[in-house]
């Protein structure tokens, strides 16, 4: 089994949504799609659902050409960001609903409910209509409308988007365990890329209406293929600064910071990307290098200390363990990481691949 | 805690105390004073006790006009209802249709109820108005001057032309307001246009629904202007519904006591319908 895109893209009057997109999803596996709001997820995804047919492109599945084909017929589910289910039917009917479309029997449809109630805890509310449960539990009952159905797709737009800050954990610890042993494809769009990283799987980076980088979650998270990847997937957002590399003497443009760097690419100028946990108030890895810098301001969510400073021309974002106090207007002293830093060349290509 | 007491607050309400006595406490209350009391006039008045109401209550007069009301309010609601629903669901969702369809919709809400009788009565006259006419030149045998079923059908059709789009517009109103989200998860599942409306969208326009079947109904059970333009209760008293017949009695009959009767009793009518009407929708609110 597997979703093959094939140059779809999709205009509406002179904008361009999807640029021509490429992508193949293969079985038993979850896709993220990672991109802000208006990169494309959405659309995307109701293209792969038959919801929304291409300008141009051709979608396959299981070696079938489906662009033309009928949502209905296509056999795949989908959970929305806002809670849809059925206002006034209760969650055992709501569950059930897409299996008594296809007329299964009413012993078997109880069953199988009674299966996906467990697995998302919803069994004590059976009888419940959407309105009389918390946000998180009406999410609930429309995964479980759409895991009831054994669909060969299952699309998941941004679906903890809209509840608190607990039942998101909550769910995302439970959503990559829902999807195991299932035979079917799972695309999870998101605009986290926290969210990417803790379901694992392939993830896919978006920016307007382009696929940027599909691979492995990891292998995209740690070697972007260029600065846009890398930018779509780093959150607090990524440091970028020129460099001059000059022998085996790398150093800031902006500033004297320099550092010995034994890859191999050659002289001339660079951009380098520094995800802000490699720039912390102590030293981390055995190459590290000190930055001073001015503080701008320094948020402390009591696990983590965000410090923004600026040094030179730019601003530096820095992420620290434990409780870090800086004062604003503070002079202060960082440590950057060496060994994990991506460079780019000039055309924005990453250069220290592997 | 210290909670500051000033009683000045007070002082605000007096301006809307005043004005809401003069416009609406004062007059009842005169109305309430003619029903128990006799008056030839001069301002001389004899104390009836509630003889009137016993009177209005017992008269069969009173009972076809509450009658005719009744079936005209019922008949009213069984086309508008559903017609405004079905006009709501024909309506274009985006585009040019969009303004069109609401100032079309929304043109027969601003033209003045006796404009609309005074209208109705031209169109409908059996020898020159353009319905009458045409009506009679396809072979009906129409007059809605003479004819008491002609005279129900020109006054169903005059309001049910006027204010449909009033139910319309709520409608659409709340049928704009689902998600389109909703007819996705719904297609995905494979749903019927009947399952998607009967499911999705009827329970989603509960509200607005609830709120025009209650104005319609009120509207209708007090309506005056228009049936008076167009028949004047007639013929004979076959359209005289319950505040034509009210007018009737008052300053045609100049019978002020049993007319004060009969307003009161009216006006309770209206709101111990419009209690019932609002608390049975409130506690199905409160079950779902």
């Amino acid at each position: 089994m597997s979703l093959e895109l094939k140059n779809v893209e999709k205009k509406a009057g002179l904008d361009t949504h999807i640029y021509p997109t490429s992508l193949k999803l293969e079985k038993n596996t979850i896709n993220v799609l990672l991109g802000s709001t208006l990169a494309g997820k959405t659309t995307l995804m109701q293209i792969m659902a038959g919801l929304d047919k291409p300008t141009s492109g051709e979608i396959w599945f299981n070696g079938q050409n489906v662009t033309n084909m009928k949502v209905q017929k296509r056999n795949c589910s989908m959970v929305y960001q806002q809670f849809i289910n059925y206002p006034n039917f209760t969650v055992f009917e709501n569950i059930a609903s897409p299996l008594k479309i296809t007329g299964v029997s009413s012993a078997e449809v109880k069953q199988r409910v009674g299966k996906v109630a467990e697995l998302l805890k919803l069994s004590a509310m059976l009888n419940k209509k959407p309105d009389e449960l918390s946000g998180g539990q009406q999410q609930r009952t429309a995964l479980a409308r759409a895991l009831v159905k054994d669909s060969d797709l299952i699309l998941l737009d941004e679906p903890l988007a809209n509840l608190d800050f607990k039942l998101r954990e909550e769910l995302r610890e439970e959503l990559p365990k829902l999807f195991e042993n299932r035979d079917c494809i799972v695309v999870y769009a998101t605009t986290e890329p926290s969210d990417a990283l803790m379901i694992g799987g392939n993830t896919a980076t978006l920016l307007k209406g382009k696929v940027i980088q599909y691979g492995k979650t990891l292998d995209v998270y740690s070697k972007p293929e260029n600065l846009v990847s890398a930018k779509v997937f780093s959150d607090p957002p990524m440091n970028i600064a020129e460099i001059k590399k000059n022998g085996d003497i790398c150093k800031l443009i902006d500033n004297n910071v320099q550092w010995k760097s034994s890859i191999k690419i050659k002289d001339g100028t660079y951009k380098i990307g520094i995800r802000p946990h490699n720039i912390t108030t102590y030293k981390e890895g055995n190459n590290s290098i000190e930055i001073n810098g001015k503080v701008l301001i320094s948020e402390l969510s009591g696990s983590e200390s965000l410090i923004h400073f600026t040094n030179g021309n730019l601003n530096w974002v820095s992420l620290s363990n434990g409780i870090q106090q800086k004062n604003i207007g503070d002079e202060t002293k960082l440590f950057m990481n060496v060994d994990e830093f991506l460079y780019f060349d000039q055309n924005n290509r990453l250069v220290n691949n592997g | 805690m210290n909670k500051t007491i000033n009683q000045k607050a007070w002082y605000f309400v007096i301006p809307v105390f005043v004005l809401v006595a003069f416009n609406a406490a004062v007059p009842l209350m005169t109305v309430v004073n003619y029903s128990f009391q006799e008056t030839f006039g001069n301002n001389v008045f004899t104390w009836e006790g509630t003889r009137w109401f016993k009177q209005i209550l017992q008269s069969d007069r009173f009972h076809a006009a509450l009658g005719r009301q009744a079936m005209f309010t019922s008949i009213i609601l069984l086309i508008q209802i559903p017609l405004g629903i079905g006009i709501a669901l024909t309506m274009p969702k985006k585009g040019w249709g969009v303004p069109v369809c609401l100032i079309l919709m929304s043109m027969p809400l601003l033209i003045p109820w006796n404009v609309v009788g005074a209208m109705w009565n031209i169109f409908a006259l059996p020898d020159i108005g353009f319905l009458g006419h045409t009506l009679n030149a396809i072979g009906f045998d129409y007059n809605f001057t003479q004819q008491p079923g002609d005279a129900w059908f020109t006054t169903i059709l005059m309001d049910v032309w006027h204010w449909t789009s009033l139910v319309v517009l709520l409608s659409y109103a709340g049928l704009n307001s689902i998600q389109p989200a909703y007819y996705q998860a719904a297609e995905i599942d494979g749903a019927s246009r009947w399952a998607i409306f009967r499911y999705i969208e009827l329970p989603k326009m509960k509200k607005v629904l609830t709120l025009a079947i209650l104005l319609r109904f009120m509207d209708s059970f007090m309506i005056y202007t228009e049936p008076f333009v167009l028949t004047g209760g007639g013929p004979g008293n076959t359209t005289a519904f319950l505040s034509i017949d009210l007018v009737k009695m008052a300053l045609g009959q100049f019978d002020l006591g049993p007319a004060a009767a009969m307003s009161l009793i009216y006006f309770f009518i209206v709101l111990l319908l419009c209690w019932v009407f609002y608390s049975l929708m409130m506690r199905n609110e409160e079950k779902s």
